[in-house]
Parts: structure tokens; C-alpha cells; sequence
């Protein structure tokens, strides 16, 4: 029997969140300590042995295993919750209570608990993400600083320092109070969209990783949904985007790695399959009085995945969408992408007077889609030589192998062109 | 075609969940050949860490063998190959060496007749 792809990865989110409600969040240490544990035993017996009929169950099990041997090795040495400590008084009571505890109705929220968890207010948004990805999603500090482009030490520091809010928090969210629920779901949204955007916009040159990315936050996105109280429409309206622009990812990089601008995408590279979830979940958040910025940013995807071809993007729609979204949301960023827009419907003068328009530009100093925006439209203009000088600008900020070709194409063409 | 057993000290599990998973399957697919080839007479067993030493004639039960991480024995396996150079060739193919590890490989004797 084969293992099916990331398994160890996926019950590793799982398995600690399972045990980190057990032994209590203090203990979170602990926790994946046991986890690596029934890993460990996993890899031994199975080589040699083969993979068991339910491999997450075997998982679960063996976990279960190691945690009664931690709890009786530990029992002095920690503090663990009150339940948790009268069920060590007996080795009688002890077997039956951990069945209680690994009980699939109570595991069944675990996956969603840590989430909420994770989200603490007390933690900036990259540390949440940093803790997702570790905790939830299973990887290692090298790994997600090799998603992220950052360094190993650095992203251990990361997550060193927001496993200790979480500690220092004495117990894990409750879900099941609705107002306490209600009010950190935007914190879960946001954390979950920085993930997904880590993936579609990060600076990874590897499309694997990028894929990857973004398919961890569909996922626990599912997980959200799965909860009645997290199947909002605002929920819905973030699967929707994230499907709607996963779905173009194929066509955004090709396999080569090669950056390719909505413009010149080969369109038939689009998730068929996706693109028709996206257009569904897009449809279920419809639902309700409350517009959220995932509504309109879902819109806007599905208006460029709605479109054969990029001559039939119906510009004037998605600038209105942008003007709705840069009054919920006056960020340079979205001022951006409403600059190109209107470029793309009246014409590339009247965008870069939009461009001239933003508020706070320096905010986008580092980010080198604003000196290619601003290259695209002189280009367009036929001022070839300051296109040239912006495109120079935006390859001097790129952060990977993949952006820099993608410039000095550009630069290439404006050289062609005489600038 | 004779019998040997391989050794295997040293098994140094890598760190994360995904490379865990690559190492399991690299090790699957490695007795997955060795038993489709015909070479695998015996999958064997891995070994916890620790255990007893029973030692001399005093009988005396220590607790053990604390040896050194590389020289714990992980396990073993029974393959059958043509003599102690394909042996030692199979043995190359044991995902155990990339993980700093080694495989003794140890000719089973038979009591000739």
C-alpha cells in the first residue's frame, strides 16, 4: 500500500493539535514531542513491516501510546489540566480516559481549535502564519523559510517567539462559544489570505512551492467551512478568490518557473476544475447583507477567470469593483491594481494619472510591480526609454531568479524598440 | 543462492514530517525491489533503542546497550544473494547510508554436512 502525498505532514497538524488540547497549551512543547515520537515508530515499523490498513489511525494510536507513556513520566514534572491530572491518579481510569480524550468526536474540532488558536491577538500576522505553517501544516522552520525566502534561524526565531504567546495564553480558543468565535474569524481570515497571497504573490522562484502555498490555505479554508459557525459568507467569499486565482497559477508560472503577466498567459493552463468550485463558493457567499473585502476581490478573479480572452475582460466592471474595494480598503497596493485597471479601460495615460493619484506611494518603494506597472504604461505610451528606466528600477527590486527574467525580457523588448 | 543478514546501525530519522515520508517510501521501495528481485528471505524487524544486556556469568541484567547513536543496532533483515559481493552491492541500494547509517552484511553460516 502506498502512502498518500504529505500524509506524515497533514496527521502531523492533527496529531499536535490533538494532544496540545489534552495536555493543555503550556505543554504544546510536549505535544510534538509525542508527535515526532509515533513519527519515529511510524518510519521504523512500517519499513520494514509495510503500511498498515489506516495508516492515520495506526498514527493515532501510536500517538495515544506515547502520550500515556509522557503523561506518566511527566506527571510530577508538569502541570496538565485537572481532568487530565485526575486521570493519572489510577492506572485503572487512565486506559478508559484516554479513550475518551482521543474520542473521535472530540478530535473532530482539534484541526479548527489550533487555527483559532494560532490567531492570537498578541501575535503579528507573519508569526501567525509562521505558526500555521509550522503547527498545522506540518513544516519544518527550514522549510517554511525556504517557501518564504527567508533563513532558517530567522523563521526559528519566529516561531520560537510565537509559541510562547500561545504558551503565555494559558489555555487554547474555545470554538464553541459563539461570540468568542465570532469575534477572532476575521484574525483566522486574515491569516489564512496572508497564506494563500504567501503562495500567489510570495517570493519563492519554485511554482511547486508557490502551489504548495496556496494549497494549504484552501485547505484549512475547507476546515473553516466545515464548521457551522465558520461557514459564513465571507468564508465562502475567501475559498471563492483563493479558487478563482489558484485556478490562473498554472497560466501565472510555467514550469520552467517563468513569470508570465495576465496579458500573455495561455488561458487553456487554467484549473477548469477550480475555476467552477471558485464560481460555486462565489455563489454560496452571495448570501446575507455584509460585503467583505473577499466578496469584491472575488468578483474581480471572477471577471479575469470569466474571460476566453484578455481582450474580453470587462475592464469597467473591475474598475468599479477596485473603486468599492480601495473605500473599504485604501491600501497603495489596491490603488495599484485600480491604476492598471483603468488603464486597461481608458487607455495608459489616464492610468498613469491613477498611478500619480496614490496615496503614500513610498509604501511601495520595495515592490517591484509598482516600477513595472509604471514601465507597462510608458511602454504602451511609446516612451520606450523611460519604460526601459522603470523596468531597470523593478529588476533592481526583484526578489528571485524568476522576476528578474521576467524584467529583463521587458528590457529586452524596450531595447528592440529603440529605448 | 546464500543467505546473509544485514545489520543496520545508526538509523538517523530526518527531521520534518515530509522528509520522514520521502525516507519511509525510499526504504518501501528499496524491499520492494529486494523482494521482487527474489532477494528478501526474511523482512526481519526493527529494534527499539534500548533494552537489557544479560552479561558474564554472574548473569547480570544492565539496562542498554547505550552504545553510541551510530552503532545502535536498528534492525535487521535475511536476504538470500549469490555470495558476499552481491551482497554487499544489494546493500547499496539501503536508504539507511543517506542518512548517515551503515549495513553490516554478514554471511549466515550452515552447518555443512
Amino acid at each position: 500500500m502506498d502512502l498518500s502525498e504529505h500524509l506524515f505532514r497533514r496527521e502531523s497538524g492533527r496529531m499536535v493539535a490533538t494532544l496540545t488540547r489534552i495536555f493543555g497549551v503550556q505543554n504544546l512543547a510536549l505535544a510534538e514531542d509525542v508527535v515526532q515520537e509515533a513519527f519515529c515508530r511510524a518510519v521504523d515499523v512500517w519499513s520494514f513491516r509495510g503500511v498498515p490498513e489506516n495508516p492515520s489511525a495506526w498514527l493515532m494510536a501510536t500517538a495515544k501510546h506515547c502520550a500515556l507513556d509522557a503523561l506518566r513520566r511527566e506527571r510530577t514534572a508538569r502541570t496538565f489540566a485537572p481532568e487530565v491530572g485526575r486521570m493519572l491518579e489510577s492506572e485503572w481510569t487512565r486506559a478508559p480516559a484516554m479513550e475518551e480524550l482521543f474520542g473521535a468526536h472530540k478530535i473532530k474540532d482539534d484541526l479548527l481549535r489550533m487555527m483559532f488558536s494560532c490567531c492570537h491577538p498578541g501575535l503579528p500576522g507573519e508569526g501567525q502564519v509562521a505558526l500555521i505553517l509550522n503547527i498545522l501544516c506540518g513544516f519544518s522552520a527550514g522549510e517554511i523559510a525556504h517557501a518564504l525566502v527567508s533563513t532558517p534561524p530567522a523563521i526559528e526565531k519566529r516561531i520560537t517567539r510565537s509559541k510562547k504567546v500561545l504558551a503565555r495564553s494559558g489555555k487554547l480558543f474555545e470554538i464553541a462559544a459563539p461570540d468568542q468565535f465570532t469575534a477572532r474569524i476575521p484574525a483566522v481570515h486574515t491569516a489564512l489570505y496572508l497564506l494563500f497571497n504567501e503562495g500567489y504573490h510570495g517570493a519563492s522562484p519554485e511554482s511547486a512551492v508557490r502551489a504548495e502555498l496556496c494549497r494549504e490555505a484552501m485547505r484549512l479554508t475547507a476546515v473553516l467551512l466545515e464548521n457551522p459557525l465558520g461557514a459564513r459568507p465571507d468564508t465562502y467569499a475567501l475559498a471563492a478568490l483563493m479558487c478563482l486565482n489558484a485556478a490562473r497559477l498554472p497560466g501565472r508560472l510555467d514550469p520552467a518557473g517563468n513569470l508570465h503577466a495576465l496579458l500573455d498567459q495561455d488561458r487553456s493552463l487554467w484549473d477548469q476544475e477550480l475555476m467552477a468550485e471558485g464560481l460555486k463558493f462565489l455563489e454560496l457567499s452571495a448570501a446575507g447583507a455584509e460585503l467583505s473585502e473577499y466578496h469584491v476581490e472575488a468578483a474581480i478573479a471572477s471577471l479575469h477567470a470569466m474571460a476566453p480572452r484578455m481582450e474580453d475582460t470587462d475592464w469597467a466592471k473591475i474598475v468599479s469593483l477596485y473603486d468599492t474595494l480601495i473605500r473599504m480598503n485604501p491600501s497603495p497596493v489596491v490603488a495599484l491594481n485600480r491604476a492598471i485597471a483603468i488603464a486597461h479601460r481608458d487607455g495608459p495615460e489616464r492610468g498613469l494619472e491613477a498611478m500619480q493619484a496614490i496615496a503614500a506611494p513610498d509604501r511601495l518603494s520595495a515592490y517591484p510591480f509598482y516600477e513595472a506597472a509604471l514601465a507597462e504604461l510608458h511602454f504602451r505610451c511609446g516612451r520606450y526609454s523611460v519604460a526601459r528606466q522603470h523596468f531597470t528600477a523593478a529588476r533592481s527590486l526583484a526578489r528571485n531568479r524568476m522576476e528578474r527574467q521576467f524584467f529583463d525580457r521587458r528590457i529586452e523588448a524596450c531595447e528592440r524598440h529603440g529605448g | 543462492m546464500t543467505e546473509f543478514t544485514y545489520i543496520f546501525r545508526g538509523r538517523n530519522i530526518p527531521a520534518s514530517p515530509e522528509e520522514r515520508q520521502k525516507h519511509l517510501e525510499k526504504w518501501m521501495s528499496w524491499f520492494k525491489d529486494l523482494g521482487a528481485q527474489g532477494h528478501l528471505k526474511d523482512p526481519g524487524h526493527p529494534l527499539e533503542d534500548a533494552g537489557k544486556v544479560v552479561n558474564g556469568a554472574g548473569k547480570m541484567v544492565k539496562d542498554g546497550p547505550f552504545a553510541e547513536a551510530k552503532d545502535v543496532v536498528a534492525g535487521y533483515i535475511v536476504v538470500l544473494a549469490n555470495d558476499l559481493a552481491h551482497a554487499a552491492e544489494l546493500a547499496k541500494g539501503c536508504p539507511i547510508l543517506e542518512v548517515g547509517g551503515s549495513v553490516e552484511v554478514r554471511p549466515v553460516q550452515i552447518l555443512k554436512m
